[in-house]
C-alpha cells in the first residue's frame, strides 16, 4: 500500500513537474522494484539514472518511482508514467515484462525499455547484462577458495536469468574443481534481509563455506562476516557489510547505457524491438576489487576476466552436461544466446531440483 | 550437536520479533482495540533503534529509543481512535502506510551504514554447557525480554485484578464504564504497550537479526504477528507456540531446500503459513473456549456518555 501512496505522490510530482518546465525538457522515467537505497540491484539502477541525468544535464528530466511490486500495481504505475508525459520509460525488473508490453500497446508513441526480459514490441526494447560472465569468475574463485568444495546459493525466483546465474557460477567453479557441488535455497523474494540471512545461516550450518546470492539485500553478506566465511556481493559493491567476507562483487553499471538510449530517444534514432545484451567488455558489468583472497587466486580471476573481455573465453563452453548427466554442450561448443535467455535446466553438480 | 544448536538459535532469532509484536498486539486487542498498524510501528522501531544506536554508539540506547518511538507512534493511533473515535481498521492501516513512508525518510541517511549488534549474553561457564549452553545462557537480551514479556502478560491478564479489568473492558466497554472504570485511559495504556512492543520487535530486526537499516526491512512480519494473535485465540502461551512453530517451519524449509530433497520451493515457502494456521486452528477448535477468549467489543469505538 505504501507503493500506492508512492505511486500517487510520484504521479502528482510528475504532473506538476511537466507543467512547470513546459515542453523543452525531455522526460525519462524509471520504475524500480525495490528501494533506491537497497544496496543492491535497484541502487545500481538509481546510480545509472543519476549518471545519465548528470551527463545529459538540463535537456532531460529523469523521474524514478521506487518500490513498485511486480504484478497489477506495476501496470498501473507504468501507465501513469506514460500518461504524465514520459518520452521513454525504463522498467527495471524481470516481472515488469508483461505489464510493460501491455502498456506499450496502449501508448505507441511512448518508448519503453525493459530490463532482463525477452519480449519486445515496435516500441519496446529490452536490455540486459551478461551477468553470467561475472558469475563464472566468482565461481572460479569459489572453486579455489572453498575447503569443503560446496558453495551455497541464495536464489530469488526460478526464472531463466537466475537459473543462468546458478549454472554460470557452477560452471566456473567446476573449471577449477571438477567435483564442486552447489546447494541452492530459494527464498521466493527479491528483498527480505531477514529471510536471506536465515537462508545463509541454513546453508552455512549444512557445511558450505562460501555463499553467493541472487537476491538484493546485504543480509547474507552480514551473516558471512559474522560466521567468518566468504561471500560475493550482488549487483553493488557490498564491502561495507562484509569487510573481511567479500571476495569481490558483480557490479552493474547501467549509466552509460541509459545515457545512450535517452539521447537516442531525444534525437529520434531510438529503435524499438531491439535486444541489447552487453557484458564485461562493454563495461555494463564490472567486478569490484578482488579482496580477501591469496594472490594466485586473484591473478586467476583477473586473467579469466581479461579472457572473457577479449572474447577468448565464453563461460558456457563444452563439454558441459545437464544435471541428469545428458550432454548439453559438446567439447568446444558454446551456448547460443537463445538457450541462455530461456534457460530452464541445471548443469551437472547442482544439489537441488529446479522448481518448475 | 553444534548444528542442532545453530539451527535452534536461528529459529529463536526468527521467532522473537514475531512473538514480541504479537504479545503487544494481544494486550491491545484484549482491551477491545484492533490496531492494524503493527507493521508500521515495527518499522518505526527498527529505524529509530538503528539511528539512535549509531548516534549514541550504544545499542542499549537504541533499544530504548525503539521502544519509546513505537509507543509514541501508537499514541497517534490512540488519539485518533480513542479520543476521536475514528474507525480503527482504517486508522490502523494508515498507521502502517505512514510508518513505512516515514521510516524511509528518517532512515535515508543511515542506509548502508554498518550497524552495531546488541551483544549476546556471555556467561563463561554456563554458556559452554554442551547442547543447551548457548541456547539458554548465550542469546541476545531481546530474546530473554520476549520470554519475560510473554510470562508477564499471561500473569497480568489472568492473575491480576488490573488484568481482569482490562479484559472486562475488551468484552463489554459499556458495562465496564458503568462500573466506574476509566475505559479510555486503560485503552490508551494498552495501545501504548502494544506500540512499545512493536517498537522493540523492530529493534530486534535492526539490532540483532540483521544489524542494518534498509527500507521495508520488516517485510510483512507485522502482519504475521497480527495473524498469530487471532489464530492463537488471544492467549499468550499459544502466541508463543505459534511464533516458534512459524519460525521452526520457516527455517526448517530452508534446510530442506539446502539438503536437496527436491520438494518444490514454492510449496516449501508457503509451508510456514499453512502449518501455523492449521495447528492453531486445530488447538482452538473448542468453540466455547474460543468465544470466551475473543474480546467481544474488539474494534468497536467507545464514546463515554457524560
Amino acid at each position: 500500500m505504501k507503493k500506492i501512496v508512492l505511486a500517487l505522490a510520484a504521479t502528482l510530482a510528475a504532473a506538476t513537474a511537466t507543467s512547470a518546465v513546459a515542453q523543452e525538457k525531455y522526460k525519462a522515467c524509471f520504475i524500480y522494484v525495490g528501494s533506491k537505497t537497497d544496496g543492491g540491484w535497484t541502487q545500481a539502477h538509481e546510480v545509472g539514472r543519476e549518471y545519465a541525468q548528470e551527463k545529459l544535464g538540463d535537456k532531460v528530466e529523469t523521474v524514478a518511482l521506487e518500490n513498485v511490486p511486480e504484478g497489477p500495481d506495476a501496470e498501473r504505475a507504468i501507465e501513469r508514467f506514460a500518461r504524465s508525459g514520459c518520452g521513454i520509460i525504463f522498467t527495471t525488473s524481470f516481472g515488469f515484462m508483461d505489464p510493460t508490453i501491455a502498456v506499450a500497446e496502449k501508448f505507441p508513441d511512448v518508448k519503453f525499455e525493459h530490463a532482463t526480459g525477452y519480449k519486445t514490441a515496435p516500441n519496446v526494447t529490452t536490455y540486459n547484462s551478461r551477468f553470467y560472465e561475472g558469475r563464472y569468475i566468482i565461481g572460479q574463485i569459489a572453486g579455489k577458495m572453498s575447503k569443503t568444495g560446496v558453495a551455497g546459493y541464495i536464489a530469488s525466483f526460478p526464472i531463466p536469468e537466475v537459473v543462468m546465474g546458478i549454472n554460470g557460477f557452477l560452471t566456473g567453479a567446476r573449471s577449477v574443481n571438477p567435483d564442486f557441488k552447489l546447494k541452492v535455497v530459494w527464498v521466493n523474494s527479491w528483498f527480505d534481509a531477514g529471510k536471506e540471512a536465515d537462508a545463509a545461516k541454513a546453508l552455512i550450518d549444512q557445511g558450505v563455506d562460501i555463499i553467493t546470492q541472487h537476491t538484493d539485500s546485504t543480509g547474507p553478506m552480514q551473516v558471512a562476516e559474522e560466521r567468518g566465511i566468504k561471500a560475493f556481493g550482488q549487483a553493488f559493491d557490498q564491502i561495507q557489510a562484509g569487510p573481511t567476507a567479500q571476495l569481490t562483487a558483480i557490479e552493474d553499471t547501467w549509466g552509460p547505457y541509459y545515457e545512450k538510449q535517452i539521447k537516442a530517444a531525444m534525437d529520434g534514432t531510438w529503435k524499438g524491438g531491439q535486444s541489447s545484451w552487453d557484458g564485461l567488455k562493454d563495461g555494463i558489468l564490472s567486478m569490484a576489487p578482488y579482496t580477501n583472497m591469496p594472490d594466485d587466486v586473484k591473478a586467476m580471476a583477473e586473467e579469466t576476466q581479461a579472457k572473457i573481455e577479449s572474447g577468448e573465453l565464453h563461460p558456457f563452453t563444452g563439454p558441459i552436461n545437464k544435471q541428469d548427466g545428458t550432454v548439453w554442450l559438446k567439447e568446444g561448443e558454446t551456448a547460443d544466446d537463445g538457450t541462455l535467455l530461456g534457460m530452464n535446466f541445471y548443469v551437472e553438480g547442482v544439489d537441488d531440483k529446479l522448481p518448475q | 550437536m553444534d548444528i542442532a544448536q545453530n539451527i535452534l538459535l536461528t529459529i529463536m532469532t526468527a521467532a522473537t520479533p514475531l512473538l514480541i509484536a504479537a504479545i503487544g498486539e494481544l494486550v491491545v486487542e484484549r482491551s477491545g482495540v484492533l490496531n492494524l498498524g503493527v507493521e508500521g510501528m515495527m518499522v518505526i522501531g527498527a529505524v529509530c533503534g538503528f539511528a539512535a544506536t549509531l548516534l549514541s554508539g550504544s545499542p542499549w540506547i537504541g533499544m530504548l529509543a525503539a521502544i519509546a518511538a513505537g509507543a509514541f507512534f501508537s499514541l497517534l493511533f490512540g488519539v485518533l481512535t480513542l479520543s476521536l473515535a475514528a474507525n480503527q481498521v482504517a486508522t490502523g492501516l494508515s498507521l502502517t502506510l505512514l510508518g513505512l513512508g516515514l521510516s524511509g525518510m528518517i532512515g535515508e541517511s543511515f542506509v548502508g551504514s554498518a550497524g552495531i549488534k546488541l551483544a549476546n549474553l556471555d556467561i563463561p561457564v554456563l554458556g559452554d554447557i554442551p547442547l543447551v549452553g548457548r541456547l539458554i545462557f548465550g542469546q541476545d537480551p531481546i530474546f530473554y525480554i520476549s520470554l519475560i514479556l510473554t510470562g508477564g502478560v499471561a500473569w497480568f491478564l489472568f492473575r491480576t485484578r488490573a488484568g481482569l479489568t482490562l479484559r472486562a473492558i475488551g468484552d463489554n466497554h459499556a458495562s465496564a464504564h458503568a462500573l466506574g472504570i476509566n475505559v479510555l485511559k486503560i485503552r490508551y495504556l494498552a495501545v501504548m504497550f502494544g506500540g512499545a512492543c512493536a517498537g522493540l520487535a523492530g529493534a530486534h530486526l535492526s539490532l540483532v537479526y540483521t544489524p542494518q537499516w534498509v527500507e521495508n526491512m520488516t517485510a510483512g512480519r507485522g502482519w504475521i504477528a497480527l495473524a498469530l494473535v487471532v489464530f492463537a485465540s488471544w492467549r499468550p502461551w499459544r502466541v508463543l507456540g505459534g511464533a516458534y512453530l512459524f519460525g521452526a517451519v520457516s527455517i526448517g524449509q530452508l534446510h530442506a531446500q539446502a539438503l536437496g530433497f527436491g520438494i518444490p520451493s514454492q510449496f516449501l515457502s508457503a509451508l510456514p503459513y499453512v502449518a501455523t494456521i492449521v495447528v492453531l486452528v486445530i488447538i482452538s477448535r473448542d468453540r466455547r473456549l474460543t468465544l470466551m477468549n475473543t474480546p467481544a467489543s474488539l474494534g468497536q469505538p467507545f464514546v463515554p456518555d457524560r
